[in-house]
């Protein structure tokens, strides 16, 4: 069953007016004496709201925002870069890719949130320790997706471009490189959310900037209104860097057939 | 016997005049699998094409077709014999030949235009004359109006026109086919059949020309190899066909001459397709 675009706008937005009068009757208004949702622990709606207006009035939100982007987009990129050149690396020669395996695993298998303290100490408070947190979350992923891209390459397709004459530098260039990357896309998204993960779980735990710092700094006072106020940018900043990623994706991968299903 | 057995394939033109395109003598292949037995695919063969030949292998599944085919495009090591390419041992990759494979094998990530392009342009040539040619070829191959297309936006058989473009606008003197028209539908092998002939017909390339289908084999080819039921496939008969050209493969089939051949042959490869059945059903 398709629901017809206005319904489904208009259903989606009942969702949000639904949830907000719950909680705007919830904190307000007392059943039997209490409140349902206490204000000093939810806060109410139209308070976040202003809050949000607030910093965005005036201006102390930019810097935090600049941040936090900052250290994603480095997180991303030098992620990438590491995981794309490793990845190819490994899949080209096999012996380093055995050698490496059961070390490749074990930084896998580590919880990336325990590095963050080991980062600060090194690194320092500023944005840089943020950075590598998102780097080791952001290589893995790009790392695998290319280790498989170069891996799965159609033996036929391969055969083919050598029978045409390729050299192994035509290859790289005409085959595993847009194989490799074409996987490497697939994964853009989660690889940039990742990014932001580790930019915001970094600020959070210490630093003198960025959304994370301004989340945590809201919850050590008890202002629950700056805390929702917080994730809800938070919220709405993911959406714009993920519909900037999908516009990336969808430019990329002309070629392939998936693309062209998903457009709606 | 063996020595019987072992001449059909080498009924090529006279020796002695122009080199054979393809010489192929006592060439065996064999697989090594870890913890198995070594399986050898093919027995010693040799097989003669001659320049301008246009050589058809037929036999049933898993009898080796390919892999004689792969030995002769130097993607596959042969275990013993000799592979000569116009009168010269052939060493690594076949630089004379193109291939046309079975399966899809062009670039998913270039469009039609850049597929056929790029086999030009890894030779050294500008990209203005190799885009020209590209576009000349996949005219010829009737893809005018779909240059800028991607792979998955084309048919199978449109995808194979791609593919023969791709393989001769590098202008190769040997044509390797390995039942490229195998996924087809029964009406697009036909128009492509037919249009392969055309192609084939202003050049005269060598043509080795791999499949399972006795008819498609007779219909297209001047000579017909039968290899035997794996392992150890052997070839077991050469038929020249005497039909005239130009053929339309649609309409030679229903000429008496065609009819007489396939019967002819159908009776030899019969028993070896007996035996293939046989030998999975025990």
């Amino acid at each position: 069953m398709k629901l017809h675009p206005a319904k489904l706008l208009l259903l989606q937005i009942l969702v949000a007016v639904v949830a907000l009068a719950i909680w705007q009757v919830g904190a307000t208004v007392p059943i039997g004496g209490d409140y349902l949702l206490p204000e000093f622990f939810f806060s109410k709606p139209w308070d976040v709201l202003s809050r949000v207006v607030q910093l965005f009035v005036s201006g102390t939100i930019w810097k935090h925002l600049w941040i936090t982007l900052t250290e994603t987009v480095l997180a991303f990129v030098i992620g990438s870069a590491g995981g794309v050149v490793i990845g190819f690396w490994f899949a080209r020669k096999p012996v380093v890719a055995a050698v490496f395996d059961p070390y490749v695993k074990m930084f896998n298998a580590l919880p990336r949130v325990v590095l963050a303290p080991i980062f600060m100490l090194w690194l320092g408070l500023g944005i840089w320790s943020k950075v590598a947190l998102g780097v080791t979350l952001v290589f893995f992923i790009v790392f695998f997706n290319v280790y498989q891209g170069v891996k799965e390459v159609s033996p036929v397709v391969l055969a083919n471009a050598r029978m045409m004459g390729m050299s192994e530098r035509q290859l790289f260039r005409n085959v595993y490189w847009p194989s490799a990357m074409s996987w490497m896309f697939s994964s853009l998204h989660t690889a940039v959310g990742f990014a932001l993960v580790g930019a915001v779980v970094g600020e959070y735990l210490g630093s003198s900037a960025g959304l994370g710092y301004l989340i945590h700094q809201a919850e050590g006072v008890f202002d629950v209104t700056g805390v929702f106020a917080g994730m809800f940018i938070l919220a709405a900043f993911v959406l714009v860097i993920d519909w900037f990623v999908t516009r990336v994706e969808r430019r990329l991968l002309v070629w392939r057939p998936q693309a062209a299903s998903e457009e709606n | 016997m063996e020595i019987a057995l072992r001449q059909p394939g080498r009924e090529g033109p006279a020796p002695g005049a122009a080199p054979l395109a393809v010489a192929l003598d006592d060439v065996s292949i064999s697989f090594a699998v870890k913890g198995r037995p070594v399986f050898k695919a093919v027995a010693p063969t040799s097989l003669h094409v001659g320049d301008g030949e246009f050589v058809a292998i037929v036999g049933p599944t898993g009898c080796g077709k390919s892999t004689l085919l792969n030995a002769t495009a130097g993607l596959l090591k042969p275990a013993g014999g000799r592979v000569a390419i116009f009168g010269e041992p052939l060493a690594g990759l076949n630089a004379k030949a193109g291939y046309l494979f079975q399966q899809d094998a062009l670039m998913p990530w270039k469009t039609a235009l850049d597929n056929v392009a790029i086999a030009l342009e890894i030779g050294g040539a500008r990209r203005a004359d190799t885009l020209a040619q590209g576009r000349d070829w996949l005219a010829r191959v009737g893809l005018a109006r779909f240059t800028d297309r991607y792979p998955h936006e084309l048919s199978g058989g449109q995808r194979k026109r791609v593919a023969l473009a791709q393989v001769l606008v590098r202008d190769p003197k040997i044509l390797l086919m390995d039942e490229p028209f195998g996924p087809l539908d029964a009406q697009t092998r036909q128009i492509m059949g037919t249009l392969l002939l055309r192609l084939w017909a202003q050049d005269r390339k060598a043509v080795m020309f791999v499949t399972h289908d006795l008819e498609e084999a007779i219909a297209l080819s001047d000579r017909v190899v039968i290899m035997s039921a794996g392992p150890e496939a052997r070839i077991i008969g050469n038929f020249p066909i005497d039909l005239a050209r130009p053929r339309d493969t649609a309409d030679i089939r229903l000429d008496p001459r065609f009819h007489q051949l396939h019967r002819e042959i159908w009776n030899q490869l019969k028993a070896e397709v007996a035996k293939t059945y046989g030998e999975e059903m025990a």
